[in-house]
Order: structure tokens, then sequence, then C-alpha cells
């Protein structure tokens, strides 16, 4: 019996249609407006992403400068 | 964490440990960006001259990150995503000053007098930083806490269950920043090894 009326009770809090003022149920508004800060955090995540991927880049083609400089400079001959 | 509820911020409130470090990490690196120019012009040494480039370069990533923030919270906060409040034109502008740095940087391909043209600019552009984002914006009325006898950092703006979030991630972002700025020093020093070899 005491279960009953606990789903019930959650029933009725789940289903209850909350109060709409003039501030419209928009997705960035809904639930305290929470999904601004993970806009923001996708915002900051994708930044540091591009911008660790145009380092490896940059890395990638200073490897291959250096491996090209190497390839052609001569080996130096053994001091005996 | 629990956080202060408040009307229109509501849970954007939780944006202080994001946006906000964007700034004071972009501050504290172009701050070690314009001490590294004034090294170089004192020695001469390039290799402060590749520190002041790529902090200034990490500093304006962090920078750029805080104004998408920035206009993302005032989206749903202040009603649109650029009001012309004082701060993000101010913050604009010194943001445009970083850019006209690099494209002076640029501009030049003789190493050594870019680096020091490149230097003397720096110092007078983060001498500009002050006025632009410390002094004008408590001068005039401004959207923004902490502007224009609008208090930030104050009892009702930041109580202590924001503090013991804020000042971690604040420690944190000011890192991260500082640690991608010195893979990219690293890199331009092998750069400049095997350019001058």
């Amino acid at each position: 019996m005491n279960i009953v009326s606990h789903i019930a009770f959650v029933a009725s809090a789940l289903l209850q249609v909350p109060q709409e003022g003039p501030e419209m149920a928009t997705l960035m508004r809904s639930n305290g407006k929470i999904y601004v800060v993970v806009a923001v955090i996708v915002v900051i995540w994708l930044g540091v992403l591009l911008y660790l991927i145009s380092i490896d880049r940059k890395l990638s083609r200073l490897e291959k400068a250096e491996a090209e400089k190497n390839r052609t400079r001569p080996t130096p001959t053994p001091v005996v | 964490m629990p956080v202060p509820a408040k009307d229109i911020l509501n849970e954007t409130i939780r944006n202080l440990h994001f946006h906000v470090p964007m700034w004071f990490t972009m501050i504290v690196l172009f701050g070690i960006s314009c001490v590294s120019s004034i090294q170089y012009l004192r020695k001469g040494s390039l290799e402060r001259d590749i520190v002041a480039a790529e902090a200034a370069n990490v500093g304006l990533l962090f920078g750029i990150m805080g104004l998408i923030t920035g206009a993302i919270w005032a989206n749903y906060t202040w009603g649109a995503p650029w009001s012309d409040d004082i701060k993000q034109l101010c913050t604009a502008i010194a943001l445009l000053m970083y850019f006209a740095y690099f494209v002076l940087r640029s501009s030049f391909t003789d190493i050594d007098k870019r680096a020091r043209v490149s230097a003397v600019y720096n110092v007078f552009a983060f001498a500009m930083l002050f006025p632009l984002i410390f002094i004008i914006p408590r001068m005039t009325d401004s959207l923004h806490p902490g502007n224009g006898g609008n208090p930030a950092f104050s009892q009702y703006d930041l109580d202590n269950e924001l503090r013991k979030v804020f000042y971690p991630a604040v420690v944190g972002w000011i890192l991260l920043g500082i640690w991608i700025a010195q893979i990219r020093i690293r890199m331009r020093r092998l750069k400049l090894k095997s350019f001058l070899s």
C-alpha cells in the first residue's frame, strides 16, 4: 500500500505540467537554463580541441621537414 | 555543489567557472608575453621572443573563447549576444590589438627586426590592456558585475560555495593555458634551432 502511494505520488509529480509564464519553454531556457552552461563548455572544448589539432599539424610539418633535412644531409664520416 | 538561486541567471551562474577564468588566463598569458618582450629588449635573445609570441597566441585563444562564451551567456541573460556593453567593446578592442601584434610579426622577414619591433608593440599593447579592461569599464554603466557601481566579488555575487569551485577552476585554467603555451614554445625552439643550424 505504501509503495503504491509512493508511485502514485511520483507519477503525479512527473505528470504535473509546470506553470508556464511569459518565459518561453525553449530548450536553452529549460531546466534553469542549464543548457547555456552546456553550450559554453562545448564551445571551450571545441576551441581547445581545434587549437591542439592545429599544434599537432604544425608539429607533423616540423617532423617531416626535419626528416627531410636528415635524409638529404650527407652522413658525417666518423672521426677515428 | 549548491549555487545561489537567482532570477534571470538561474543555473547559468555556473558559467562563472568557465567564462571568467578564460579572461584571467588571457591576462596571465599576455602578462607573460609582455615580461618576455621586456626581457628580449634587455638581452636580445630570440628565445624570449618565441615565449612572447606563443604566450600571446594562446592568450588570444582564451580571449576569443571568453568573448564567445560571454556572447552565449549574454544571449540568455541580457537578451542579446552583443549589447555594446562597455566591457564587450573594450575587450573586443583589446583582442584586435593582439591580432595586430600577429599581423605586425608576420610583416617582417628579418627575424631580429621582427623580434625587436613586435616586442616594443607588445609592451604598449599590454599597457593598453589595463585601461581597456580594468579602468574604463568601471567608469561607466555596464551590464557586467564589478563595473559602474555594480559590484563583483561581493558577498552577493560570489558566495563561499561558488568560491570553492571558482578559485580551483581559475588555477586550473591558467595552468592549462601555460601548459599549451609551453608546448608551442618548445616546438618553436626546435624549429629555430633547426633553422639556425
